[in-house]
């Protein structure tokens, strides 16, 4: 694997360069317009689905609000259920106790369920750098993986990808790491599937030792929960001896019961699915049953840093369903790479500067990678106000440069529009201005918009970016509060210009 | 009841049409609306690009516009969302008490117009007239933000002469987003290119919607398409009356051009002809 996020320009380079890619664009509408329609549909079947969101995030929120009392009962848990329990405070730390395990157990090769905290903290990078290697045994994690390529959804990580070209990816790749693509393999989905069960089949029966995530965490028993569709997570979590499983602490719920909202939810928002095909649960060990050895590795990596945002904490409920990604029209342009992580979409653009900070220019570009439509919350099943959050960390992005010692061009403009908007004597005067700057644009403009009014031309600058693709009205020459004053509030005349 | 006119300072400077026809709408209703003239902007702009601290002093200066008001009416699903939703973020930020009271005050009292009209005043059909083939446009913000609903359509179809055909993937956000049309314009663009798509594929020849930012930015875009079909807030429609200016009766825009043209542009443009 090569593929890296690592030194992705800003959203708006990188979105640029996606918009551009024309099979990208139309395997993106096809897949966000599918997938969007089918969870509408079994959303609709619901009627407390208002409640049940309700309940959703108020399990999550309950759990987080203790997150360290609940924390601590999950340890007490799996260890009285005979599992090991890992802290890790970032990604080295959790990296470096996955690969210790393996090591000792002798093995070079792990195979995964599919698990965004494992890519979050680019295990699979890490372990090839200590000889092991990570098989992928999600179909499109595998897509992904053979393809050198990288996620660009947090469902579906090869979304961006159509069966042509998956039929080539399995075509050229497969037979390096494993059982090759059969002869004569065609693009039909069936097939492709075939291909992949064969080649996943050896890797699981193979396998000594699997790495996992987990959906949720069950406090009071000890329980984890993988939810998935391929019955590839089942197979790893049963076959092998050894399970390592890789969980975030935002995925703790207090009680098993919590569950219950949480189950219904997810498949519906999800791959909209009244209920999950599979749905795994295992609680330490099971003497003679599964995995005999059972590894808890629980993540910080920038999670108490969230938690202690009052407004974005909220970020932490998120079950990773993708529903927020498939409606927002600007991923279903720009696709899911555009945003340099593993979580693309609404929720990535506030999970990862709140996971880490908004210092460096790539992720303090992320939250402004949204118009603020609003249709990421009217989906989100724990109804997290993703807008909201959104401007909370534009406003985190804003204050992180106030101590700049040359302020950016943005920011003396917003400042000098505050001045003008503090005092409607100053706007007035500033609409004068407009006014008479819009009788130069319309000599220039020499376009007349549809109805008959004169558009400004081509504009310089900041402009530029409006003007390239947009016909713009020229300022009329009288302002609405101009024509009030010289009118009496439209006595005088008859009111239309 | 005290009714105010907050115009927006995007109607103000850019569309002072669409506030004389709030003004001639809601006379012909019977009331009697007033423009405080220390009004400025919501502060919207600052406040979705990150500036709170330079939002603080705008918001202050929208609550002593509009106080002791009844209503305040807004042609702007976004500034009336505004009002209602994140004055509360800035007067917080700004750890003055009494900004925090005046904008509780404010914030319910901001209507956008549909609501005002079919919510306040208890009307659908306001009596305009207007026979052309039309299609709305519902902005994000008086749909997510403020839930108008179907407070608009039932407007328009309450309108004389009107044809209103359904817009595809209508709830679709158009890709203005404010400062995001300028900082992310490519996406913005490529947003606005579908949605000038859908209002093309309905044969209108008005788009209609309830903000004129994201009507600019449509607009903007059919218009550099030479797509034939020009944009209209919903007060004109509802404005326009069989007798009114709002409506005027068909001229032909070559011949004004023409008849304007010796005076203004004389010798400028050898490419006309």
């Amino acid at each position: 694997m090569s593929a890296t996020f690592v030194g992705m320009p800003a959203f708006p380079t990188a979105a640029r360069a996606a918009l551009g890619d024309t099979q990208l664009r139309r395997n993106m509408a096809h897949a966000t317009h599918t997938i969007r329609e089918k969870r509408a549909a079994v959303v609709a079947e619901v009627e407390d689905w208002e409640d049940l969101r309700l309940a959703g995030a108020g399990v999550k929120e309950a759990a987080l609000r203790d997150l360290a009392t609940h924390l601590e009962t999950l340890e007490a848990s799996l260890t009285r259920a005979g599992a090991t329990v890992h802290w890790a405070r970032d990604a080295e730390e959790a990296c470096a106790i996955v690969a210790r395990i393996t090591h000792a157990h002798g093995v070079d090769e792990v195979v995964k369920v599919k698990s965004m905290a494992t890519a979050e903290i680019g295990l699979n990078e890490a372990l090839e750098a200590e000889g092991i290697a990570a098989w992928e045994t999600d179909l499109a994690e595998l897509i992904v993986q053979l393809g050198d390529d990288l996620p660009s959804h947090i469902l579906v990580p090869a979304i961006h990808r159509n069966r042509a070209e998956i039929r080539e990816i399995f075509r050229r790749r497969m037979g390096d790491v494993g059982r090759a693509a059969p002869g004569g393999l065609t693009d039909d989905p069936t097939a492709l599937a075939g291909a992949a069960r064969e080649h996943l089949r050896e890797k699981f029966l193979g396998a000594k030792v699997a790495v996992s995530g987990a959906n949720f965490a069950v406090a009071d028993s000890g329980t984890l929960v993988v939810v998935e569709s391929e019955g590839n997570g089942r197979m790893c979590l049963t076959l092998p001896e050894v399970l390592i499983s890789v969980v975030g602490i935002e995925k703790v719920v207090a009680t098993w019961s919590d569950l219950d909202p949480m189950l219904r939810l997810l498949p519906r928002s999800s791959t909209g699915e009244r209920m999950n095909p599979y749905t795994s649960t295992w609680s330490g060990v099971t003497p003679g049953d599964g995995p005999q050895e059972v590894h808890v590795v629980l993540l910080d990596n920038g999670r108490t840093r969230a938690l202690a945002d009052d407004v974005g904490r909220q970020a932490l409920r998120c079950i990773r369903c993708s529903a927020c990604l498939n409606v927002c029209p600007v991923y279903e342009r720009t696709g899911g790479h555009a945003y340099g992580s593993v979580y693309p979409g609404p929720i990535g653009a506030i999970l990862n500067p709140l996971l880490r900070g908004v210092e460096d220019e790539q992720t303090a570009s992320l939250p402004y990678a949204s118009s603020l439509c609003g249709a990421c919350f009217e989906v989100c099943p724990v109804r997290i106000d993703i807008p909201s959050v959104l401007v909370d960390q534009r406003a985190a992005v804003v204050d992180s440069h106030r101590d700049d010692r040359v302020p950016k061009a943005e920011a003396v403009a917003m400042k000098a529009a505050a001045w003008a908007f503090s005092d409607s004597r100053r706007l007035a005067w500033a609409e004068k201005a407009s006014g008479l700057g819009g009788r130069v644009l319309r000599r220039f403009g020499r376009t007349t918009l549809p109805g008959g009014r004169a558009a400004a031309g081509r504009l310089p600058g900041p402009g530029a970016g409006w003007t390239g693709a947009r016909d713009l009205p020229a300022p009329p020459e009288e302002s609405f509060r101009a024509w009030w004053d010289r009118t009496g509030g439209g006595q005088s005349e008859g009111g239309h210009s | 009841m005290r009714v105010a006119l907050q115009v927006t300072c995007v109607n103000d400077a850019m569309f002072p049409d669409t506030g004389k026809a709030v003004v001639r709408l809601l006379r012909r209703l019977g009331v009697d609306v007033d423009f405080p003239g220390a009004q400025t902007c919501c502060g919207q702009p600052m406040v979705n690009t990150g500036y709170l601290d330079e939002a603080v002093p705008v918001v202050r200066t929208f609550v002593d516009a509009f106080a002791g008001y009844d209503a305040i009416v807004t042609p702007s699903g976004s500034c009336a969302g505004s009002a209602r939703h994140q004055h509360s973020i800035v007067a917080e930020r700004s750890g003055d008490p009494a900004l925090v009271a005046a904008v509780a005050e404010t914030g319910p009292k901001t209507y956008e117009l549909s609501e005002f009209l079919v919510d306040v005043l208890g009307v659908t059909d306001v009596g305009a007239h207007f026979p052309h083939r039309v299609t709305y446009h519902p902005t994000c913000h008086s749909l997510r933000m403020l839930g108008v609903g179907d407070r608009p359509q039932r407007l328009l179809e309450a309108v004389r002469g009107i044809t209103l055909v359904d817009l595809p993937q209508a709830n679709e956000c158009c890709g203005f987003g404010g400062t995001f049309a300028l900082k992310n314009a490519d996406t913005s663009v490529a947003m606005g290119a579908d949605k000038a798509r859908h209002v093309r594929d309905t044969g209108a020849e008005v788009l209609v919607a309830g903000d004129n930012s994201c009507l600019m930015h449509i607009g903007g875009m059919l218009s550099r398409q030479r797509a034939g079909v020009r944009v209209m807030h919903l007060a004109e429609i509802l404005a326009s009356t069989e007798e009114s200016a709002g409506d005027p009766e068909p001229d032909n825009p070559l011949v004004e051009e023409v008849a304007q043209r010796p005076s203004r542009d004389q010798g400028d443009e050898g490419d006309f002809r």
